[in-house]
């Protein structure tokens, strides 16, 4: 994927510049594994399994699947 | 608006599937649908799922209901359903791609028109079945779409990074704490001081960080119609230096996006030892949950409440006023 989201960095003192970088992995994840619209339904996955889901790979992003409570 | 439920294919760009596990026959080869996101009903939408490619390299469709539509591919039913779907998540490279298709996706619509992204591995039975889903919610979604137009999330990331210090700044804060011993004593109390110095530095890049993320939070909030606070980051991932103390998310109207980038800026001057990183544009992730989070109340209640009975800010007294 080469048309990554442009991350621009606004590019002053203090402020890393960001302009032209790939979207880091744990930004994304952040968003899309706490964000993003959930609806329930009839879904093949239901939203309360996703925790159950990221136990395993919660030791690598535990940034973002905070250990105690998920909100979801 | 009638009730019409139709599946439109969007032709060329991609390839077929090529499903790995595709030994089975008829039963197996089954297909789930992957939502990517969902958006108004037009053109817009479409020319985004005919432009990108799917899950590995599915063919993108909408289907649209009610003047909705969503953003779907064809998953194979094995590797998407419930088990599959726990056992790809599992695995951090395989999430990674998921995660990556899922963004690519998300990217494309949302340059042409305003979208909801839906969460990772929202995956449905079936076509149908997310038609259903859009009339079910179509309230919900329409208000959340109404609210998104025009905006876009940006992050802001604070690090306090000592170790970026620069050498000048600390001889300077270690002088301070120790006084006037200025005769070159020991080379044992030297280190000593040595030490000392390093530690009030550290110290003092934490406090500056911390009024970095107060003054983020006070002025660039201001200029915002949203915020929401991730978890700050930490583990395998984050390669960053130093450590992150506020991962946040802004939702900021196109008119606002100057002067919130420019409140950032402010908030962030004069202060050595702290970085603040802007991601951005991002699709409005971080706003899309269907029940949004209530409005903050007022983080002090202290002052401008009659009724209260003097016994501190409790957080349940605020509740009979103000919603």
């Amino acid at each position: 994927m080469d048309a990554e989201l442009p991350v621009a960095g606004v590019g002053a003192p203090g402020l890393e510049a960001l302009a032209g970088r790939q979207v880091a992995l744990i930004d994304l994840l952040d968003r899309l594994l706490t964000g993003g619209a959930v609806l329930t339904g009839d879904l093949v996955l239901s939203i309360a399994d996703v925790d159950l889901v990221h136990i395993n790979v919660r030791a690598v992003i535990r940034s973002i699947t905070a250990e105690n409570l998920a909100p979801w | 608006m009638n009730g019409d439920v139709t599946a439109t294919a969007t032709t060329g760009a991609s390839n077929r599937p090529q499903v790995a596990a595709g030994s089975g026959h008829g039963d197996d080869r089954r297909r789930h649908a992957y939502v990517y996101a969902v958006g108004w009903h037009e053109p817009a939408l479409t020319e985004a799922a005919a432009g990108a490619p799917g899950l590995d390299g599915a063919a993108v469709r909408t289907v649209c209901a009610d003047g909705l539509s969503a953003l779907v591919c064809d998953v194979p039913a094995d590797a998407f359903g419930e088990e599959g779907l726990r056992g790809q998540m599992e695995d951090l490279d395989r999430l990674a791609a998921i995660a990556r298709s899922h963004h690519a996706l998300v990217v494309a619509a949302n340059a042409l028109t305003t979208v909801l992204p839906m969460r990772l591995g929202t995956v449905y039975r079936d076509e149908a079945r997310v038609a259903h889903m859009l009339q079910e919610h179509g309230g919900a979604l329409r208000t959340l779409l109404d609210r998104l137009e025009g905006h876009a999330e940006w992050g802001v990331k604070v690090y306090a990074d000592p170790r970026a210090m620069p050498p000048a700044a600390a001889p300077q804060s270690g002088a301070a704490t120790a006084g006037s011993a200025s005769s070159a004593g020991s080379p044992g109390r030297a280190y000593l001081r040595q030490r000392r110095a390093v530690r009030d530095a550290h110290h003092a890049v934490y406090r500056t960080a911390r009024d970095v993320v107060a003054r983020i939070h006070e002025q660039a909030a201001a200029l915002a119609a949203g915020h929401v606070a991730h978890h700050p980051q930490q583990g395998e991932l984050a390669t960053a230096s130093g450590e992150n103390l506020a991962n946040d998310a802004y939702l900021v109207s196109v008119e606002h996006t100057d002067a919130f980038q420019a409140a950032v800026r402010q908030a962030a001057a004069d202060a050595p030892g702290v970085r603040v990183e802007v991601t951005g544009p991002w699709a409005p992730y971080s706003f899309a949950a269907t029940s949004p989070p209530a409005p903050e109340t007022a983080p002090d209640t202290g002052s401008d409440s009659g009724t209260g009975t003097g016994t501190g800010s409790d957080p349940g007294a605020g509740a009979g006023h103000g919603r």
